[in-house]
Parts: C-alpha cells; structure tokens; sequence
C-alpha cells in the first residue's frame, strides 16, 4: 500500500532523506562549534564554514582540477567497461583463454597501485594517459570478475532449452549469457566507479609533478606544502562529492536498465 | 508394439554417469503416436534422465534411441520441472523464444507466440514480466513456449510439482485439452500416482537402483476426463493398482 506522499516522497522516504541529514549537521556544527571555543588554527583544523567559503573563493581554479579528475575517472571507467566486457565475453567462450588468462587478472589486481604507478611514469611520457592507465587497471578488474561470473550463471536449464533448439554459440551469448550477466556487469560497473576515482587520485599522487595534468589530487598536495590547508579540505570536498555523484548516477542507471525484470529493483510491501 | 508406427523408440537403453552411477538399465520401451504416456516412479528411478535422453540432451551410455515423426528441433517440446523463463523478457517474448531461435520471422513469431499464449489461457499477458506472473501463469507461459512450434512430441518433466492442488488439477485439465486438440505425443514424469492416474492413457511404472521399467499399465477410460472421472470409482480402482505397482516397484 503505498501512503499518501508529500512533495513526492513517502513517509519513509523522507526519514530517509532527514535522519542522516540531521547527523551530518549535527556533526558539522559539533566541528565548527569546537575549532571556534580550542581556537584551534586554521592550519591545523579549519571550520566547516572557512572551508565552504575557501571552496567558492578558489572555486575557478578548484573547478579546472575537478573537470580533469573527472575526464580520467570518466575515461577509465568506460575503457574498464568495455574490455572488462569484451575480456569476459572472450573468458566465457573458452575455458582454455579463461584458465590461462585470469591470473594475470587477478595479478594486476592485488599489486597495489602505487607500486605500478612509477613504472607506468617511467614508460609513459603524457601524465593524463599515466592517470587514465591507473585509474583504469583499478577499476577494470570487477568488471571482469563480475562479467565472468554472470555470464556463467545462467540457467541450466535455459542454457539446455537453446540446445535443444540448436541455438548457435552467438545466440546463445546474445539472448542468454549476457542478460543474465548484466546485474552481475552493473554490480561491477558500480564498484568500479569508486575505484576509477580512486585510482585517478592515487596515481596522481604518484605522479606527483603537477602543472601539465593537475587534477584535485594534485590540488590537496600543493594546498599541503603550501598549508592552506582550508583549500586541501576543500579539494577533499570535492573529491568525496564526485565519489558519491559517480555511486549516486551508477546506481541509477543499474534501477533503470534492471526494475522491469530483476528482483534487486523489485519493492515490496511492508519493506 | 511394433516399431514402425512409434513415435519413441527406446532399444536397451541405458545411461551410466562418470561418477559410476547406473542412472538407467537397458529400457526397451515402444510409446505410440499421439499417446499419453507417465513414467512415474520414486526419485532416483531415472525416469528424469530417461526423458533427456529422449529429448537428446543427454546421451545415451549404450542402446538407441529413435523418435520419428522429423528430426528437426521444432518436432519436439519440453516442459521443465521449473517454469524455466527469462526473467528480462516478457510472457510474450519467452513464448517466442524458440521460433527466434529457429530463425522465424519476426512477424509470423509474434502472431504465433501470442496465439500460443491465448491457448493456454493467458491473453491479455502478453507482455507480463515472469515475476508479476503466479506460479501457476508462469508455467502455463512454460507450457506456451513448448508448444508454440506445434511439436510432434511434448516431453514434460514433473512441471506441475511445485504446485499447490487446486492449481495442479486446473492446469491438468487444460493440458489434456489441448492434447485433444492438438493430438501430439506426451511423455510426462511425475512421482504422483493421481495425476498420472487422472492424466495418462498408459503408465510406466519405473523402480529405482538401478532405473529400469517395473510395469507398463494402462488407463483405457474415455477422454475428455473430468470432474466426473477424479471421483470415479474406475479412477480410484487405477490408482489403486498404479499403487500396488509402484509399492511393489519399491520392494523389489
């Protein structure tokens, strides 16, 4: 039964909106309340406020910075994609590329970033293309791993009915394995996001040597050795916010292609 | 029987997995065209496996196996234990499935499948999802979907299991009627004695460890079945003697 709403939103779904809403200015205010009363400096903590205001004074500069982290985040995100899918869809036609493949899937993943970052430095001359290759060999793995699992879940029983109708290995691939992979691929692409973020900062520290590419990570080293420090909680901002922006638009996506047919985006009653 | 007017043919057949296990031992078993056969038996009697066989999706360790009446996937049905759909697609296009496959042009697959749908009682849920479905809708649309290349043979495999009894016995009755219709032969496993009873022109009763036919009995009561035959006196003197059959298939 669905209660009568307000502005749109349910009952429920505006105490969702409000309780953590509440906290999170309640914990701001608990902040700005005790820098103000420790008089604790600027350098060291600086208020809720000062940072709010540091981020529209340094808006323009801060906005370039935030347009570049985004452009590598965004890049990598779909090269992860597309050869995460590709690279599963080729994992699920043959056992033998599967087996013999995903260790070194697998390896690139567990080593850490910033272990492969000045390597990458090293053999890559353009820093963008040095960010857009970490960022990307963060996010891509889950796509994969994902993919390659969703891909083989199908139905036995389906997978059994299209062999009795001759399906071909194609239509097999097209009308079976891949819907039944794209919750799987969604899940991953929603993780990968956040990693695709990650990595486009990490490697950007890394990086280190600002002025061609400086994205926001570059922008919280400097405000650092500068100790302005209001302007590096500022960058912070902005880097948790593209965060939540990128879970907040993948999650969306993943709603709309999934809510017809898949029992994630299923609601139900007294829930 | 004789082997030229079967529609199956089962010569010895046997299947033995590769963990060892001896699922089936040398069947000979002739099912007539346009039959109502049950194998009905206790799980484990390889009557499920028996009917993979038959559908070749498994194949056979030893013996053969012929099915006339064409070779050609669209002669054959099958109707799993589970509605067996595809969630992301709707009623319609599950129905549609096979002809797709079949590569049928998209025109004449729509006009079919929705034909389909409406002889099994769902017009109007063309473009249902599966979830929004009942179980006993969605089976109905698993039912759809065998039929919609008019087989020469639908094997069903314990498809109204999971059933509750009032939808059971609706979906039984709209099963036989479409048999009557239609006139394909029907292989149909199940382990309920009544069903089979109400159901089947002919019942192979099956024994477990190793799977092989226990007995082979007939149902020779009229069709159209109805209300009328499930409270019947012959009705209950069948599943009695299916009973006994099977107790003493147990037995054995």
């Amino acid at each position: 039964m669905k209660e009568p709403g307000f502005l749109g939103l349910t009952k429920d779904g505006w105490l969702r909106v409000i309780a953590p809403a509440v906290i999170g200015v309640l914990v701001l205010a608990a902040w700005e309340i005790t820098v103000r009363v420790k008089e604790v400096p600027s350098y060291i903590l600086p208020g809720p406020i000062l940072i709010a205001q540091t981020l529209v004074a340094d808006w323009p500069s801060l906005a370039v910075s935030l347009g570049i982290t985004l452009e590598i985040t965004f890049a990598a995100l779909v090269a992860a994609a597309v050869l995460g899918l590709l690279l599963a869809i080729l994992f699920a036609q043959s056992r033998l590329i599967e087996i013999s493949l995903f260790p070194y899937a697998v390896i690139l993943q567990v080593t850490p970033i910033v272990a492969i970052a000045p390597l990458i430095i090293i053999w890559v001359d353009d820093v963008r293309l040095v960010l857009l290759i970490c960022a990307w060999i963060v996010a891509f793995f889950p796509i994969l791993s994902n993919t390659t699992l969703g891909l083989n879940s199908a139905d036995h029983n389906l997978l059994d009915l299209f062999r009795l109708y001759r399906a071909s290995r194609w239509q097999v691939l097209w009308r079976l394995r891949l819907p039944s992979a794209m919750p799987y691929f969604l899940a991953g692409l929603r993780i990968a996001g956040g990693l695709a973020l990650i990595g486009a900062i990490v490697a950007e520290f890394v990086a280190g040597t600002g002025g061609r590419a400086s994205g926001l990570a570059y922008r919280i080293l400097e405000a650092g050795y500068q100790l302005k420090i209001p302007r590096m909680f500022a960058a912070l901002v902005l880097v948790s916010l593209t965060g939540i922006a990128i879970f907040l638009v993948l999650s969306l996506v993943s709603h709309l292609l999934l809510r017809s047919w898949h029992e994630s985006a299923l609601k139900r009653d007294g829930q | 029987m004789s082997g030229s007017d079967a529609a199956i043919l089962l010569d010895g057949v046997a299947k033995r997995y590769a963990n060892g296990t001896l699922a089936v031992s040398r069947v000979d078993l002739g099912i007539g065209h346009g039959d109502f056969v049950s194998l009905l038996g206790p799980s484990g009697c390889g009557k499920s496996t028996l009917l993979r066989i038959i559908a070749g999706l498994i194949p056979a360790s030893s013996g053969t196996v012929t099915v006339s009446g064409g070779a050609g996937p669209e002669a054959l049905g099958f109707v799993f234990q589970e509605p067996t759909l595809m969630p992301w697609a709707t009623a319609l296009k599950n129905v549609r499935l096979p002809l797709d496959l079949l590569g049928i042009g998209r025109g004449e697959a729509e006009a079919r499948a929705a034909e389909a749908l409406a002889s099994v009682g769902l017009k109007g849920f063309e473009k249902a999802y599966p979830r929004a479905l009942s179980g006993g809708m969605k089976m109905r649309v698993s039912i759809a979907r065998g039929l919609v290349t008019q087989p020469r043979l639908l094997l069903m495999d314990e498809p109204f299991a999971a059933l509750d009894e009032i939808t059971r016995q609706r979906l039984n009755d709209d099963l036989l009627a479409l048999w009557q219709a239609q006139k394909f032969t029907v292989v149909f496993v199940t382990h309920s004695v009544f069903e089979s009873a109400y159901l089947s022109r002919r019942i192979i009763v099956m024994a477990p460890r190793p799977g092989r036919v226990a007995a082979d009995l007939a149902v020779d009561a009229p069709y159209p079945r109805g209300e009328s035959f499930r409270t019947s006196v012959e009705y209950a003197g069948h599943t009695r003697e299916i009973s006994a059959a099977l107790h003493e298939a147990l037995l054995a």
